[in-house]
């Protein structure tokens, strides 16, 4: 990752780990392992309110900054997209297993445990416990 | 003319249950990528077929072919002489020539849709695609288990990629406990094969078609099955590097662990989702029990298919005769 990119990740982290708004100097403050310029800080904050990651609000002749959303927030909505659960069906990513219904995933585990307690056992075999394909309805 | 437009009207009107049958066929599964490009054929053809058809019923039957380049010239000039203010033809009268006009027009708002959808379907892609990379460059980290990928903090199965110009691998924390070295290789390599081949811009036009056609069970059923066979060639790149057992147990075991639902936004989707039942089963019962290959001259008989599916309605579009 870029340099830029790591700075980014490490402020999110501060505004992240405190739950009241920060000024400027008191995310400079957090960063301890960094000699940070304070233009630079401020630079990488304005940059993250851009891209909606942070907000910005006015105190007295300051800028406070904190986190848009929790961190939580923002992994669940990548994982809401890699389950493919979002109902925006759109070809941006690609998952390795697309949504399972779980009819699907309950005949796939009995297939697992049936190939892993007999290692001769015929695929065929496996699948003709599969339950019945469930149709979903046109539209 | 009006031959050629028969000709693309049944080119087009016979796309429709052709795709309904390539969906339901099964030797596909045999030759993935042979049956990749017949879809592809199926769908530009189905287009362009259509798209010509409503024209060349606008430009009508006393178009002689010699004057105008195929349908799409004879169309062009209907149009360029409407909108100069002049006849549609020499024996231009009644209501016959307005209805011409109509299809003529119904012919280029179906190519500008077409068109469009695909560009908005590309620019949605992006702005998600860049919305990815950033969350991930916040969120996510490495780890030495699954080299050059992004491992993203959260209990539940999932592995994806995203891919681009600056592509990145993803897999959970739940994925990285639920498999074991090999089959994380095997998801690796997986993985690897569809960023390498830019799988993601095979399945964009059906899935754009899809958005577009939404009430259409065969844009549905064509999205599925080209979906399907774009992960079944992503397989078989990984059977290269990986045997064929790690990769099988990994589907099963990301597939089995379905969702394990950690919020209240999960749960609602996990009920509407989940339709596409059986593709994971699919492709565990090919890696477990392949079947063979389709022999040459079959491939060789889907792939000219699938040049003719394209060559004829550009013939009689461009074509004069």
């Amino acid at each position: 990752m870029n340099r830029l990119g790591e700075l980014e990740r490490a402020i999110m982290d501060v505004l992240w780990e405190t739950p009241e708004p920060l000024t400027v100097r008191q995310v400079s403050g957090q960063l301890t392992e960094r000699d940070l310029a304070h233009t630079t800080v401020m630079t990488v904050l304005d940059r993250l309110a851009k891209k909606g990651f942070s907000r910005r609000e006015r105190d007295g002749r300051a800028w406070r900054y904190r986190a848009a959303e929790s961190r939580e927030a923002y992994v669940t909505e990548l994982m809401l997209n890699a389950l493919d659960q979002t109902g925006d069906r759109q070809a941006a990513l690609a998952r390795f297993v697309r949504s399972v219904s779980g009819a699907e995933a309950r005949a796939l585990r009995r297939a697992l445990e049936a190939l892993e307690a007999r290692e001769t056992v015929s695929p065929r075999e496996t699948f003709s416990a599969r339950e019945p394909r469930e149709e979903a309805p046109a539209g | 003319m009006f031959p050629a437009v028969l000709i693309l009207a049944a080119v087009a009107a016979g796309s429709i249950p052709a795709a309904s049958a390539l969906a339901t066929a099964r030797w596909p599964g045999r030759a993935p990528a042979a049956a990749i490009l017949l879809w592809q054929a199926l769908g530009l053809g189905w287009g362009l077929a259509a798209v010509g058809a409503l024209a060349g019923l606008g430009a009508g039957p006393e178009q002689s072919g010699g004057q105008h380049a195929g349908v799409a010239g004879a169309a062009l000039a209907v149009a360029s002489r409407v909108l100069r203010g002049g006849a549609l033809g020499p024996r231009a009268s009644g209501p016959l020539p307005y209805l011409r006009l109509v299809s003529v027009a119904a012919g280029l708002v179906l190519l500008t849709l077409l068109c469009w959808v695909l560009v908005a379907a590309f620019a949605a892609v992006l702005r998600a695609r860049r919305r990815q990379r950033e969350l991930l460059s916040l969120l996510a980290h490495g780890d030495p288990k699954v080299p050059g990928a992004l491992v993203l903090d959260h209990p539940a199965a999932a592995a994806y990629c995203v891919p681009g110009l600056r592509s990145r691998i993803v897999i959970s924390a739940g994925t990285l406990e639920l498999l074991d070295q090999a089959e994380l290789a095997a998801v690796l390599a997986h993985e690897r094969a569809h960023l390498r081949e830019r799988h993601d811009l095979v399945l964009l036009p059906f899935t754009a078609l899809l958005r577009v056609f939404r009430w259409s069970a065969v844009a549905r059923r064509a999205e599925g099955a080209v979906a399907l066979l774009v992960e079944m060639l992503a397989d078989d790149h990984a059977l290269r590097h990986r045997p064929a057992r790690e990769l099988a147990t990994a589907l099963m075991r990301v597939g089995a662990a379905g969702s394990p639902v950690p919020s209240g936004a999960l749960a609602a989707a996990a009920g509407s989702a989940g339709a596409d039942g059986g593709e994971v089963a699919v492709r565990v019962a090919r890696l477990l029990r392949p079947a063979p290959g389709l022999p040459g001259p079959a491939i060789a008989l889907v792939c000219s298919t699938a040049v003719l599916l394209v060559a004829v309605p550009v013939a009689f579009l461009f074509i004069p005769f």
